[in-house]
């Protein structure tokens, strides 16, 4: 173990960081935008829409997300006149782009599953009650049925954004420099493996630690019953005697 | 068409699958009437309800809100509703009290009771608050604006379901087994609020399993017998002199 090694890979995968959490960002936020019509489509009674969001659902979680990245980087290349008539080439031929339509719509397919689970537990009665005032079907799902399904659906949300963050990390493979990448290319020069990844690695908990956090925030803004401290906290805090403590005599 | 009737059903009929759990009810109540719907359970009193704010699809029957029909079509033998918006207008008109409260529970109780002026009737927020303020005051809640659902006990549930159907300003009121889900200590505040309501003149069909709030506060009362009106009449006939033979076993059932 050389602690040199460590303290210069440092700010060389720093470097990185960014370029990780675009990926990440940009993959969580466009997956999102594929999940819920995907979610939607699946809970449809018509069988064409749910059946094809089900067949994408499949296709996306049934396979590795390295294949799926390797499919669609060098895939398009196969097909590069076809793309290249269709104006699409400018677009695959990039791996930032084929790196992102493969995190996106990877974790589309698994947000669409959580968004699913979600909006089946919001009980039936709060969306009778939305179409008893006389809600449209489209305010009952921006006002109830979403706020609702979002919450419940928080915990394993925030899951798939920490798998995202990992997950990232194959963009590697095909030439993209984020953490990974980079730690790939500085143990090509300086065979210190071991090193290299140590901080690679506590780059990527330093980042979920973040994510984590930020998750057990929203969590409390979102659910009511956990924003306030419980009463008997509160009365803790205001130095209030509460009746089990104040029967207590202190010891001397 | 008689305009004045607050609310008409005629020949409502509601099939399960095969099982037929209405088999025609017509009614009509008149601006201020409070109509009790007593029978045992099973007897369709709940989705007779259902059936007039549409939360079920009728199979068959005409339901008339303050002269307006909601307007039904047959498609592929099956019928559904003509206009989804026209529905939405009437649902306006019928406030809807629940047996299990059905609060929005990431909604405060201030933001419960004014989701509907703001997002259906289109109302700014200062005026909701002043009329979600008032209904609250008036159901005993003003000290509860922040609090959530989870927070209140059963029966300051309903007192706010109460003022969420309230805040609508409907011509009728429905109330499902309003105190069927509460303990027993808690029925008597939800039981107030709503003979205050009678007695300002509201239209209520209340589907309940109180008699004494029937016998005392109904203008009419109708006892359901699988699916039909079996006793139709003021509260003292039907409690006192019943006609039909059901109506007064299933009375000396539930009040001994």
């Amino acid at each position: 173990m050389n602690l040199d090694a460590i303290v210069s890979a440092f700010p060389q995968l720093l470097a990185g960081l960014p370029t990780t959490l675009l990926l990440v960002a940009v993959a969580v936020t466009c997956g999102f935008l594929v999940a819920v019509p995907v979610a939607l489509m699946r809970l449809s009674t018509n069988p064409l829409p749910s059946g094809l969001a089900f067949a994408f659902v499949y296709v996306f979680r049934s396979t590795p997300l390295l294949v799926q990245i390797f499919l669609i980087y060098y895939g398009s290349g196969q097909f590069r006149h076809f793309f290249e008539q269709v104006g699409l080439w400018v677009l695959f031929r990039d791996a930032w782009f084929c790196a992102l339509l493969a995190l996106a719509l990877n974790n589309g397919a698994y947000a669409a599953e959580i968004i699913r689970g979600g909006i089946m537990s919001v009980p039936k009665g709060m969306v009778e009650a939305g179409k008893a005032v006389g809600m449209s079907g489209v305010q009952v799902f921006k006002r109830i049925t979403f706020p609702l399904a979002l919450r419940q659906a928080l915990p394993a949300y925030g899951n798939e954004v920490i798998l995202m963050v990992k997950a990232s990390s194959l963009a590697s493979t095909i030439t993209i420099l984020e953490i990974t990448g980079i730690a790939k290319k500085i143990i090509a020069s300086t065979f210190r493996p071991v090193e290299v990844f140590i901080v690679a690695g506590a780059l990527y908990l330093l980042v979920n630690f973040v994510i984590t956090r930020v998750i057990v925030l929203l969590e409390r803004r979102l659910d009511p019953l956990h924003r306030r401290p419980k009463e008997g906290a509160l009365l803790e805090r205001t130095g209030a005697p509460t009746p089990a403590t104040a029967e207590v005599k202190p010891r001397a | 068409m008689d305009k004045g009737a607050a609310l008409l059903v005629e020949d409502l009929h509601k099939s399960f699958g095969g099982l037929e759990v209405l088999k025609g009810i017509s009614v009509e109540a008149d601006d201020g009437d409070v109509i009790s719907v007593i029978g045992a359970s099973g007897s369709g009193k709940s989705t007779f309800l259902r059936c007039i704010n549409f939360l079920e699809m009728p199979t068959k029957g005409r339901v008339v809100v303050a002269g307006d029909e909601v307007q039904v079509e047959e498609r592929g033998g099956r019928s559904r509703v003509k206009d989804r918006r026209q529905l939405q207008r009437i649902r306006r008109q019928l406030g809807m009290v629940f047996q299990s409260f059905n609060l929005w529970s990431h909604m405060t109780v201030m933001q419960n009771v004014m989701e509907g002026p703001v997002t259906v009737l289109g109302l700014g927020k200062d005026e909701a608050r002043a009329r979600a303020a008032a209904l609250l005051e008036k159901v005993g809640l003003h000290q509860k604006h922040d609090a959530y659902p989870s927070e209140l006990s059963g029966g300051q549930q309903q007192r706010v379901a109460i003022a969420r159907a309230l805040a609508m300003e409907p011509r009728v009121l429905l109330f499902d087994e309003p105190t069927s889900a509460l303990d027993p200590e808690l029925v008597g505040e939800v039981l107030k609020v709503m003979r205050d309501l009678a007695a300002e003149g509201r239209t209520m069909i209340v589907v309940t399993h109180e008699m004494g709030f029937a016998r005392e506060v109904s203008s009419r009362v109708l006892f359901l017998h699988e699916g039909r009106i079996e006793e139709d009449g003021p509260p003292d006939s039907v409690f006192e002199r019943p006609a039909s033979e059901r109506c007064r076993r299933f009375l000396a059932s539930v009040l001994h």
